[in-house]
């Protein structure tokens, strides 16, 4: 789960890692209050889940109240454009009014779990400011790393080894080491998969300060933080994608026009590909799990026939557990009660098989079975051009 | 012969008198493994369908000499699950459970790492070895004893991968599930490693997906010398990025962990990677016929 700017600052600065003095606020007039209150220069960030708002007008500087009234008033309620929000952009509900600081240089600062060492690993890198990526690509050899053992937890040589290596001075390491210290006990104690410090400035007066922060949060641990579980902002996730987690189907929206319906998140990604070399698109990422029931699959159908895009839907079931007649109860039961009139391919495999294509032949709906993966993405690619 | 259980198997269930844990003991027990008992704490003394119910395992060990386990308590006891399995020295734990925390599993996998016990999973389907023993969730009417050895971090493209060999004829020496979490007990450079030593394994496919580094450590092991014929497809060829396809460890994150990425490390290697999931089958016939 993704979190907002001021929500990862605020659980940071808890555990002891500075942040700008600033608030978050929801109208104008209260940016212009804050500002009054920091007093001097400003600066303004629009808060969405999507990185490179500066260029997209979504932080800006305001020298006074009423220039900070402004920028705020322009970015409430805007649609804002990054290069990772897609050409429909997110709506700006909140800004942060921070201050303004006077910043000597920008470093990163970042701590994610390198899955095939097994353990978290810390990255630094005087390159601030500039997405870690193209630094990796371009400058690896400004890239600084401590893997952390967790038995141990982050050690103080080694955040002073990577303070050093950041060039501070020794006053300065020290205040990193601290400032990395309370970033992994933030990272352990909320179950992050991520915590990104980028950039992290060291001011004019040797400060050393969050400037911009990002969180990621393990989904799979939310159960023991619902103070973060609440957290979660729905308006920035798709609907379809929202409606779907209600009844814990696993659904990703995608730009195609095949909806597919598939148990397992393996052979879910696997009936995309298999669509896509067939010369169709995908309209969707759909996992109904492995002991998909009549009520699944209807909510399935349901959650897959409102994404207007959708001209012909793929059922690929691989029953092992689950058996086909079974299966093909709850698909004869959902069509009917929905109303389905899209063309509607199944491929299913395993127990029953027989029965359960017999079934859906004797409902008298228009289902076209198909015995192989490869068969049935021909048939809905097919049906799903004719259906334009 | 076939890798990590056979007939010789006695297999406790973690997590027996929960709904799953008490269906597939019976499927397990059906299939001819022997089942040596269960482990509930605060059910210990009792007996669940003719079954033997222990507080610990390493009480359930001392008891029924049992030497692998199949774990298939709730998420947020996974991990523990896991490590007490680990500390009774138990040869094989496979771990079903999905939705593990992932730093739980960083902790029990440093918990591991000095004892001798082989995790499979978890969030994985467990093992196979048709015709002889049976750990985890893969239904045993799609397997025939066979030549094939299959690895995959996927469950049900694990059954399709098996129903296809099945069909072609080639069967299955054992078949291992071993999940799809960011932090598995089995690599499948472990898995092929195994497969390597056995001599009922004649080909090995792998099954692979975005995210991670797992399949291109798969390829610089087999780029090394591997002695028998490797197929492998990789799901999530059409996958957007920053996304996760179900599983957990399922996503490509700053471009890295792509599907075309790990198909390429695998085919310089020498693996015959396939682009359809609907010709894994047929590419390890033919893999087998060329040798």
């Amino acid at each position: 789960m993704k979190i907002h700017e001021f929500q990862a600052k605020a659980i940071l600065a808890a555990r002891g890692v500075p942040v700008p003095r600033g608030a978050v606020v929801e109208s104008a007039p209260r940016a212009a209050e804050v500002a009054r209150r920091l007093g001097g220069t400003v600066v303004v960030k629009a808060q969405i889940h999507a990185g490179g708002r500066g260029k997209g007008g979504g932080v800006k500087l305001a020298r006074t109240p009423e220039e900070a009234e402004r920028a705020a008033g322009q970015m409430l309620g805007m649609r804002l454009v990054t290069h990772q929000t897609g050409p429909e952009g997110r709506l700006v509900k909140r800004v942060l009014v921070e201050e303004g600081l006077d910043i000597d240089r920008e470093l990163y600062l970042g701590l994610l779990l390198d899955r095939a060492a097994e353990r978290p690993v810390l990255m630094a890198s005087p390159a601030g400011g500039m997405e870690i990526e193209k630094v990796a690509a371009e400058t690896p050899e400004l890239i600084f790393r401590e893997h952390v053992d967790p038995g141990t937890g982050l050690t103080a040589f080694q955040a002073r080894r990577l303070g050093f290596a950041l060039g501070l001075d020794w006053p300065a390491v020290r205040k990193a080491a601290a400032l990395m210290a309370a970033v992994y006990r933030t990272f352990i104690e909320a179950d992050a998969s991520l915590v990104e410090i980028n950039p992290l400035v060291l001011t004019a007066s040797g400060d050393l300060l969050a400037l911009d922060a990002k969180m990621g949060l393990d989904d799979n641990a939310l159960f023991r933080h619902p103070d973060l579980a609440a957290l979660r902002d729905l308006d920035e996730e798709e609907p379809l994608e929202v409606e779907a987690s209600k009844h814990a189907l696993n659904y990703i929206r995608l730009d195609g026009n095949i909806g597919c319906m598939v148990n397992g998140a393996g052979l879910a990604m696997a009936t995309m590909d298999i669509i896509k070399l067939a010369g169709g698109e995908p309209a969707n990422f759909l996992d109904v799990g492995g002991g998909a029931n009549a009520e699944q699959i209807q909510n399935a159908f349901r959650i897959l026939t409102l994404d207007r895009n959708v001209r012909a839907v793929l059922i690929n079931i691989f029953g092992g557990i689950l058996r086909c007649d079974v299966l093909a109860q709850g698909l004869i039961a959902a069509v009917r009660s929905l109303d389905v009139r899209l063309p509607i391919v199944i491929r299913m495999e395993g127990t029953n098989v027989e029965i359960g294509k017999r079934m859906l032949h004797e409902s008298g709906l228009a289902f076209t079975t198909a015995d192989t993966m490869d068969e049935a993405a021909r048939q809905v690619v097919s049906l799903a051009a004719g259906a334009h | 012969m076939a890798v990590l259980i056979d007939r010789s198997t006695r297999l406790l269930v973690q997590g027996l008198t929960g709904r799953e844990g008490t269906f597939h003991a019976r499927q397990a027990a059906d299939y001819g493994t022997a089942i040596a008992g269960g482990v509930v704490p605060g059910k210990g003394g009792t007996t669940h369908e003719g079954w033997p119910v222990f507080n610990t395992v390493a009480e359930a060990v001392r008891a029924t000499g049992a030497n692998a386990s199949l774990i298939f308590v709730p998420a947020a006891g996974g991990a523990e699950a896991i490590m007490e399995a680990a500390d009774a020295g138990l040869d094989v734990a496979v771990c079903i459970t999905e939705g593990i925390p992932t730093l739980d599993m960083m902790r029990a996998a440093a918990f591991l790492r000095p004892r001798r016990t082989r995790l499979i999973g978890p969030n994985c389907p467990g093992l196979i070895s048709p015709g002889r023993a049976k750990a985890g969730i893969i239904p045993g009417h799609i397997c025939r004893e066979g030549r094939v050895g299959i690895v995959s971090r996927s469950g049900t493209l694990t059954y399709e991968a098996i129903k296809q060999t099945t069909v072609l004829g080639l069967g299955q020496s054992t078949c291992i599930g071993i999940g799809g979490d960011p932090i598995v007990g089995t690599s499948f450079v472990d898995a092929l490693r195994l497969f390597a030593d056995d001599p009922d394994t004649e080909a090995v496919i792998v099954i692979g997906e975005i995210g991670g580094t797992a399949e291109e450590e798969a390829a610089a092991f087999i780029g090394q010398g591997y002695a028998k014929p490797v197929v492998s497809f990789i799901s999530g060829q059409t996958a957007p990025p920053g996304r996760r396809m179900g599983h957990a460890g399922a996503i490509i994150s700053g471009g890295k962990g792509t599907a075309a990425e790990k198909m390429e490390a695998l085919r310089r290697a020498g693996v015959r990677v396939v682009q359809s999931p609907a010709e894994i089958g047929a590419a390890a016939k033919d893999a087998l016929a060329a040798r």
